[in-house]
């Protein structure tokens, strides 16, 4: 039964894949809906028997390997922590799913973009019931793996298939920080298995290893060689440059994995380790201060794009550098709240704006949209909705959940918590600013857009609008809803011993408490946010061209992305061009074989050319050398008397 | 059943089906025919007796099962001594596995000499079985280097345009090798007046001695692997090798060197293994490295491919010589799923080389569009060439790098990026090759894989995901081995500890 909420979306996919062509577009779509709809159905009494009435527990499916003390079996965890996310995995991605079917009605390949994204959908259910790190990776380069196809989902376009390879690769390196954590995890607990690894991690606090020749604290590196992994899949600082360009994958794909489900694998990881990451303070406040980080970097860089996609893709990377200095500040419970008010309104956001560019005739570019708010009013007024909820005002789900962690970042009262709590509040201020600047480029001013696509511009079919609605009415009660039972006085009871936090980190239950100034600072500047938007875009639009030139270096450098591409691109991609070339040219055709095979022909070849010049044909050669060997050995032969 | 001399019966049952196939006479079109027909079955036969190998096999002791033992030349004390166990069952298997799907590859590929051409590979196909069962040096020795003539042959005859280079490259590389490895036989001959496996294992060699032996297998095995820096007659030999040359290959013949160190150089020479476990590491990790990133420079498919072998046979030999359960048992179940995968991935070239005649990447482009099926089937081997869980890739690569990790960080860490490489130079291949903005013109009458294609794919596909997501059969049946090894290796070391001075 449990089981099947995992599973079902798997066999749509099979049949989906293998059988598309056979029953349909129509059919292929609505299978892998049906199996979602009814996979999120079963996930709500499994929710309330496992979260709810406290009931726990382990489905063992199958041994995977076992290998002398290596054991590790396929089973799912069911504990109020990945019932949470079952829940919200399976009920996203399902409306998704509807949605998709209205979306992708005129794609030439719907049977496989379904199949893809259900298959999807399996990998990050099995992530986030794995019970063991192996598992847990499982699903972590499943979702990679489906990631990947979907990005690339559109084959024929050159940038579809870069940003494909290029989403998988980089996360591979982060995934290279994964395995060796894990690696590294078993070399000191001599096991996988979550149960025995954090039962035996409070007696090996102070344990120290050899780590590439120095002695290091064993529980720090590996958090912090897990967290790489983390720093991958959620796009954090250094490791995000996919991200944005995997908004070249079909709209629905960015809504479910780009924005609601598997860009936070990372933050359920380190959430899950929480029993783990408790004992390394270290790994905390590196945490911490790359989640801050990643916040700041990404809400600048969102301010001045103008593709639609992308300015929400920033957003997300934005949005989950705060999820990650919730955990920083061993407010994980924060975290998991924000992961899921902002899988709804970010989902919604999303899908808002690819109703925009399908009303629009693919339109991406914000510049070339504006007026069009009369025509699509649905769409609009679900984009106000999702842009509200982000920008945290009142009484919306991200009212609740933003402002707990920026609170609770204060009330850690240590300089990892004050730097994230300013950067916090910053953020939040731009965050408003550039969800007004979309909302505004993109409904408002004079239609930019030619008249041929005005005249089409329509609102969506209703498989696309009702899912919307949903997810709407999601981001506006999700906050008032869990508030309680997430991060107040319901907590402790509800996550039990899904979530550790050692006695001595209150930062959250400290959050309460704060002064009031910090509880409306938020508030306060993304207001600021929004009415600087709108001088910015509605009253002063000559505004934003002068201010940009004003601070030309600065603007440069956030329109250029803090330029990670150029320098990856100079620093990893075209040396490993340039190396792969010259050892195969250079090693292996002039070295090895130079001096090996080639080498030993040519020295050959060469003997036998001289050996082969002394038979000249002429006689008085032969005569000379016949003399010359005789007057040698006749020579030797007298020395040898002599001697 | 168990009384039946299994192992003789399917290492020289091919030999017999040789034989028949060279009693065919008529009609060219017709002896072709039957020369294919009779291989197949033939090579059916073979299979379905080596799947009683397994299932008679007995998990639960370390020593060799389905021993045969007859004199030979008595008067030197060699016999003809088979007999398997768990480093060696799924050797054998995996050569009567691929056997029968190499025949039917070639069903259309090969047209002229069909007949010799079937001999060859039954004949191989005695050769490589019968060196995964010898428990005779001499008898290894006789299939060890014997199994190079029919490959020779097979490259030479049916092979590509620069097939007399490709060749004699292999033969100055191995030939070395092979002088060595003989000499090395001689010498243990004479130091222990037998050349019985067995007897040899429980052999004691003097350190110095040990050291030269170590050697001189060495030299021999690591061509054969092949290690950095003796790798570069193969992707010569893979890219003018017919297909299922190329596949029988990288393979079988691959797995070769790797089943030498495993066989011979750890239990007879465990002290110089210790010793020169720093060597085996740092060649390994540079063959992974430098490999894939000449993988990424590539421009033919084969080549590319030959060139990822190598790595993958880097975490192979990094495997070996950690000396712990999870990296041997790793390395073994890496080497089963390189031989399924890389077979499968030169089967994949080969449907394309059928139809075009050109293994060059930018010939292609944007497949997808007119052969979704082969597209899918393509991406299933190039995901467990990267290791992705969930294929068998992923199990023995894992494994392997979870003993490096016990037996060394830096190796580990190391290895580990050979990861990241990996998807980048598959990827980038499945991009330019099946991807892009619509089918070049040249391309556009291209067809699917037919029946006959996909009843060869078919099988390889479950296999792989078999061992990638349910491996305990595999595993089970290596482990009892596996342990013996390293207790005797472990045993042997003790003792140079307890008794000997401190490693040089």
């Amino acid at each position: 039964m449990y089981a099947a909420t995992v599973f079902l979306p798997l066999i749509g996919a099979i049949i989906a894949g293998l059988f598309g062509r056979l029953i349909g577009d129509k059919a292929a779509g609505w299978v892998c809906s049906g199996a979602l709809l009814l996979s999120a159905l079963l996930a709500v009494p499994m929710f309330i028997e496992v979260a709810v009435l406290d009931n726990p527990r382990d489905v063992e499916l199958l041994t995977w390997i076992d290998s002398g003390t290596f054991e590790v079996s396929w089973a799912l965890r069911f504990d109020a922590l990945s019932a949470v996310m079952v829940l919200v995995v399976s009920f996203v991605s399902a409306m998704i799913h509807v949605y998709s079917i209205g979306y992708m009605a005129a794609d030439k390949s719907v049977p496989r973009f379904f199949s893809y994204l259900s298959l999807f959908t399996f990998f990050m259910l099995a992530l986030v019931t794995a019970n063991n790190f192996l598992q847990l990776y499982f699903g972590w380069e499943g979702v990679g793996l489906a990631s990947y196809l979907l990005i690339g989902f559109w084959y024929e376009r050159p940038a579809a298939n870069a940003a494909a390879i290029k989403a998988f690769i980089v996360n591979r390196v982060g995934d290279f920080g994964f395995a060796l954590g894990i690696m590294a995890v078993f070399f000191l607990f001599n096991s996988v298995g979550f149960d025995t690894v954090f039962a035996a991690t409070p007696g090996l606090a102070d344990e120290t290893f050899n780590f590439l020749g120095w002695e290091v604290d064993a529980l720090t590196t590996i958090c912090l060689l897990l967290f790489l992994g983390a720093m991958g899949k959620s796009a954090q600082l250094g490791l995000h440059t996919w991200l944005p360009d995997a908004m070249e994958g079909p709209t629905p794909v960015s809504a479910l994995i780009h924005a609601a489900t598997m860009v936070t694998a990372g933050v359920f990881m380190v959430v899950r380790l929480s029993p783990m990451f408790e004992y390394a303070p270290i790994a905390l406040a590196v945490v911490a201060i790359v989640g801050a980080s990643t916040a700041f970097f990404a809400a600048t860089v969102a301010m001045v794009q103008n593709d639609i996609k992308r300015v929400i893709a920033y957003s997300t990377c934005s949005q989950l550098g705060y999820m990650f200095f919730a955990i920083g500040v061993s407010a994980y419970s924060a975290a998991i709240f924000h992961l899921v008010t902002h899988a709804f309104f970010k989902a919604l956001l999303f899908l808002a704006s690819g109703a925009v560019i399908h009303a629009m005739s693919d339109e991406q570019d914000m510049r070339k949209m504006g007026g069009i708010w009369r025509a699509i009013p649905i769409t609009y007024g679900l984009m106000w909705t999702g842009s509200l909820a982000l920008a945290g005002m009142p009484f919306l789900a991200g009212f609740y959940s933003k402002d707990i962690i920026i609170e609770s970042a204060f009330a850690a009262a240590t300089g990892v918590g004050q730097y994230a709590f300013w950067l916090g509040v910053i953020v939040a201020a731009l965050t408003a600013f550039y969800s007004w600047r979309l909302i505004l480029m993109t409904f408002h001013g004079a239609p930019r857009a030619d008249e041929k696509v005005m005249a089409h511009v329509h609102e969506a079919p209703k498989t696309m609008w009702i899912p919307m609605v949903v997810l709407a009415v999601g981001a506006i009660v999700m906050g008032k809803l869990g508030f309680d039972v997430f991060v107040g006085e319901g907590a402790r009871a509800f996550w039990r011993d899904s979530i550790v936090v050692l006695p001595a980190h209150t930062a959250l239950e400290d959050a309460h408490d704060v002064p009031l100034w910090v509880k409306l600072l938020p508030l306060v500047v993304a207001l600021g946010g929004i009415i600087l938007a709108y001088i910015f875009y509605m009253f002063r639009p000559a505004l934003p061209g002068l201010v940009a030139g004003r601070f030309r270096a600065v603007h440069t450098f956030l329109v250029n992305k803090w330029y990670f591409d150029a320098i990856y691109d100079r620093v990893f991609v075209s040396p490993a061009n340039a190396i792969g070339l010259g050892f195969w040219k250079s090693g292996d055709g002039a070295v090895i074989d130079g001096i090996g095979p080639d080498g030993l022909a040519a020295a050959t070849r060469e003997l036998a050319r001289l050996a082969g010049r002394l038979q000249s044909g002429y006689v008085y050669h032969y005569a000379f050398a016949m003399l010359i060997g005789v007057a040698g050995l006749v020579s030797w032969y007298l020395f040898q008397q002599a001697g | 059943m168990s009384d039946w001399p299994l192992l003789s019966l399917t290492i020289f049952l091919p030999l017999v089906g040789a034989g028949f196939i060279l009693t065919i006479r008529g009609d060219a079109e017709i002896v072709a025919r039957n020369a294919r027909y009779a291989a197949l079955w033939t090579s059916l036969i073979t299979f379905v007796l080596s799947l009683a190998i397994w299932a008679n096999f007995d998990t639960s002791t370390a020593g060799f099962q389905f021993v045969e033992k007859a004199n030979w030349i008595p008067a030197y004390n060699i016999s003809y001594h088979l007999g398997v166990d768990g480093i060696s069952v799924f050797f054998v298997l995996l050569s009567t596995f691929l056997t029968p799907l190499c025949i039917i590859s070639s069903w259309q590929a090969i047209q002229d000499r069909v007949k010799e051409y079937m001999i060859a590979f039954l004949v191989l196909e005695t050769l490589m079985v019968g060196m995964f069962c010898a428990l005779d040096f001499l008898l290894f020795y006789v299939f060890f280097e014997g199994v190079l003539i029919p490959m020779f042959l097979i490259i030479g005859i049916w092979g590509g345009s620069r097939r007399v280079y490709s060749a004699f490259k292999f033969f100055l590389f191995t030939l070395t090798g092979s002088v060595l490895l003989l000499l090395a036989l001689l010498a243990i001959y004479f130091e222990a007046g037998t050349t019985d496996v067995p007897t040899l294992m429980k052999t004691v060699f003097p350190r110095t001695m040990q050291l030269w032996l170590w050697l001189a297998f060495f030299a021999s095995f690591a061509v054969k692997v092949p290690m950095w820096p003796f790798h570069t007659w193969l992707p010569d030999a893979h890219t003018e090798a017919p297909t299922a040359g190329s596949v029988i290959l990288a393979a079988v013949l691959l797995k070769m060197g790797a089943y030498g160190y495993l066989r011979f150089s750890i239990p007879m020479l465990p002290q110089a293994s210790a010793y020169f476990t720093p060597l085996i590491f740092s060649l390994s990790v540079i063959a992974i490295i430098y490999t894939s990133l000449v993988a990424l420079a590539q421009d033919d498919m084969k080549k590319l491919i030959a060139y990822s072998s190598v790595a993958h046979m880097g975490f192979v030999t990094i495997g070996i010589f950690t000396f712990n359960v999870q990296g041997i048992e790793g390395a073994i179940i890496l080497m089963l799923s390189h031989g399924v995968v890389s077979a499968a991935l030169f089967l994949c070239v080969g449907v394309l080389y059928d139809r075009e005649h050109s293994r060059d990447i930018s010939h292609y482009g944007g497949l997808v569009h007119r052969m979704p099926k082969y597209a899918v089937v393509f991406a299933v081997f190039m995901l467990a060439a990267v290791g992705l869980p969930g294929t068998s890739g992923f199990v023995g690569e894992f494994l392997a790098l979870v003993g490096a990790y016990q037996a060394n960080t830096l190796v580990a860490l190391l290895a580990t990026t050979g990861v990241v490489l990996g998807a980048a130079y598959m990827l980038w291949l499945y991009r330019r090759v099946f991807y892009g903005r619509r089918i070049r013109d040249h391309l556009k009458e291209i067809v699917d894989l037919d029946k006959r294609e996909i009843a060869v794919f078919a099988p390889l596909v479950a296999l792989v995901l078999w061992i990638g997501i349910y491996p305990a059969p595999f595993l089970d049946a290596i482990h009892a081995s596996v342990v013996g090894l390293i207790d005797q290796y472990e045993a042997a070391n003790a003792i140079k500890a307890a008794t000997g001075p401190a490693r040089p």
